[in-house]
């Protein structure tokens, strides 16, 4: 679309301010709510500027006890948690996905497709659905309140398996061929050729992935009981719940605020490679 | 530099058998073309040289060493990829560097073999860009450029020239031929390009349905087709054929014209005669109904049917000649540049 009228831009323009002020709202009620004391959060209205208590705040959840009254852990170690476990499961996929979707392309072995439909119906169960066997292999093995508790059962992945094997198939005949000649062992040819050929893919599938890892709740709510493993997802609605007075909002605002700016600046630093990941297709 | 030895070799994809008892020796630091229409198994014989294809039955061998349960890396060959197989996120010295590092020589030794190569393909300007940022030409210069740092024992090329337009292809032939006789490696060129074929190989091993059809120079090829297949393909325009029958000392043709037998044969035969060894003669005895012209500038190619038949031929005659469609030519040939084959197997049949 290249036509430009006045009223057409008018009208474009009008619908997407209209979303970004959807989208934009709430985080911005969320920020300010960050700046303003205890007290002035539990009156009404509710301010729609900044305050001044932003420094205080950060302080106060970050490196205190966080909610006033309760004995959770500092929001620097949910942070954290949140964080290794977001990493862990994204790169672990990435790994793991990677390896399978090489061997299922590169390789013939028996039973080759039967592998590769098995890895593509685990699509089917999510862990919501295989939720109370999944917890039960994890408790017998002794992994609760432990990262690889909280990452390991998310690590496998078909979609991801499935992606990269996309990928691997266009990648032509012959560079495996000329690889080959010059005397590259199936490794160093998945090391040196087929990961750099993929790092766009890659980058966009770890944005997704960190996101999706960042974002889990049931799963870590489940299998964590030490609070020095909460992740900060979990911790933000057990915030709300916790006290029994009224909710702190400054402190659960500034929590929420803190929550968001990982998987921002993963997106943000990532965005190029990403968008190139999605729409690249000459190899 | 090495020798190659092509012994009953056969090729199978299941029970179809693509490649038939394919034999051949090439000598050390000759330049052998393989040639044939597509999908005569050319390529996978060449693949199957490099290590690329498993071999079915039979032997190959490279300077005396039996190669075929080696690793492509370990037959001591490059290959010039159709499409080049460059890799796209190296630059041209690390894509020409690549093999060389694997065999772990010295960043000094890598480096002085990568800038020869470079100077010799005059691609020195282009050591740090991209595969991407090169033309066409350039990226087959640097493919080659990957062979020629291996200093490998054979060079195998996979139709390489075939995605070039066709005035880069002339010249990078002649590239490849000079390259390939001052390097003196053997060498084995794949191409469906009978032109290409005939100015590049010291000997031509012509391919049809997986049978090796004939294997000599292309004189050899161009005098003395062995089949009606490679007289055929040989040559441009096309033979001409006619099918004629010798009896006594007379071949008298379908269309009752008659020419000296050239042959001790007797019987039933298939008459080839090139289009260019056709002299125009008033008199002669091979008559046609010229019903297309094009001019060549050099030549002019008549284009008609055998005077009381539907049998299509081309006559090629030297400078311009100018005529209508409808009129009638008459040609004669010397009875030496005669061709027969034998209707029923198509082979030549000897004087």
């Amino acid at each position: 679309m290249v036509e430009r009228r006045p009223l057409t831009s008018l009208l474009t323009h009008f619908v997407l301010v209209l979303g970004v002020i959807a989208i934009a709202l709430p985080i911005w009620i969320t920020f300010v709510a960050a700046t303003h004391d205890q007290y002035r959060m539990n009156q009404v209205p509710l301010p729609l500027w900044p305050g001044t208590h932003l420094w205080d705040n950060l302080s106060q959840t970050l490196f205190g006890a966080g909610l006033s009254g309760t004995e959770g852990a500092p929001v620097w170690l949910m942070l954290f948690n949140s964080l290794a476990m977001a990493l862990m499961i994204s790169l672990g996929k990435i790994a793991i996905s990677l390896l399978s979707a090489f061997a299922i392309v590169y390789f013939r072995f028996p039973f080759r497709m039967t592998c590769f439909w098995m890895i593509f119906i685990t699509l089917m169960l999510p862990v919501e659905v295989r939720i109370l066997p999944t917890f039960e292999v994890v408790a017998n093995l002794g992994m609760l309140n432990s990262y690889w508790g909280l990452s390991i059962p998310l690590i496998a992945s078909a979609t991801a398996t499935f992606m990269f094997r996309q990928v691997f198939l266009t990648v032509p005949d012959e560079m495996l061929e000329s690889a080959r000649i010059d005397g590259a062992g199936p490794m160093r040819f998945f090391w040196d050729i087929l990961l750099p050929l993929s790092r766009t893919n890659i980058a966009a599938l770890f944005v997704i992935l960190f996101i999706f890892g960042w974002n889990q709740y049931l799963w870590p709510l489940l299998i964590t009981t030490d609070t020095s493993m909460t992740t900060i997802v979990m911790s933000i609605k057990q915030m709300l719940e916790a006290a029994e007075q009224s909710p702190q909002w400054n402190i659960i605002m500034t929590t929420a605020l803190l929550a968001m700016i990982p998987p921002i600046f993963v997106v943000i630093s990532m965005q190029k490679l990403f968008v190139q990941g999605l729409t690249e297709t000459d190899k | 530099m090495a020798e190659i030895k092509l012994t009953d070799l056969t090729k199978s994809y299941g029970p179809t058998e693509v490649l038939h008892h394919v034999e051949g020796e090439i000598k050390d630091g000759e330049f052998i073309v393989i040639v044939g229409p597509s999908g005569c198994g050319k390529s996978t014989l060449l693949r199957m040289v490099a290590g690329l294809e498993t071999v079915t039955s039979g032997e190959i061998a490279i300077a005396g060493r039996r190669v075929n349960e080696l690793e492509p890396s370990a037959r001591d060959i490059a290959m010039v990829f159709q499409n080049y197989a460059l890799y796209p996120h190296m630059s041209v010295r690390e894509n020409m560097a690549y093999g060389l590092k694997i065999r772990k020589l010295s960043k000094a030794e890598i480096n002085k073999r990568v800038e020869e190569a470079a100077d010799i393909l005059e691609i020195r300007q282009y050591l740090d860009r991209k595969p991407r940022q090169l033309s066409g030409g350039q990226r087959q210069r640097v493919a080659m450029g990957r062979a020629i740092v291996r200093d490998p024992q054979v060079f195998l090329f996979d139709e390489p020239l075939s995605n070039l337009d066709a005035k880069l292809r002339v010249q990078m032939r002649l590239e490849i031929r000079k390259l390939q006789q001052r390097l003196g490696v053997t060498s084995i060129y794949v191409t469906h390009d009978q032109v290409e074929a005939m100015t590049l190989g010291d000997r031509l091993m012509v391919l049809n349905g997986g049978y090796v059809e004939q294997f000599g120079t292309p004189i050899e090829l161009y005098d003395r087709p062995a089949s009606v297949f490679v007289a055929g393909f040989i040559g441009s325009p096309a033979m001409n054929f006619i099918p004629a029958m010798v009896e006594g000392d007379t071949m008298v043709l379908s269309t009752q014209a008659k020419l000296p037998a050239i042959s001790s044969y007797r019987g039933a035969a298939l008459l080839g005669i090139r289009p260019e060894h056709l002299t125009p003669d008033e008199n002669g005895p091979i008559a046609i109904d010229v019903d297309m012209v094009e001019q060549l500038g050099a030549n002019t190619l008549l284009h008609g049917k055998l005077n009381g038949s539907d049998h299509e031929m081309v006559a090629s005659v030297p400078g311009h000649v100018s005529t209508e469609t409808g009129a009638q030519h008459r040609f004669s040939v010397a009875s030496e540049l005669l061709h027969l084959f034998d209707p029923a197997t198509e082979k030549r049949l000897e004087a």
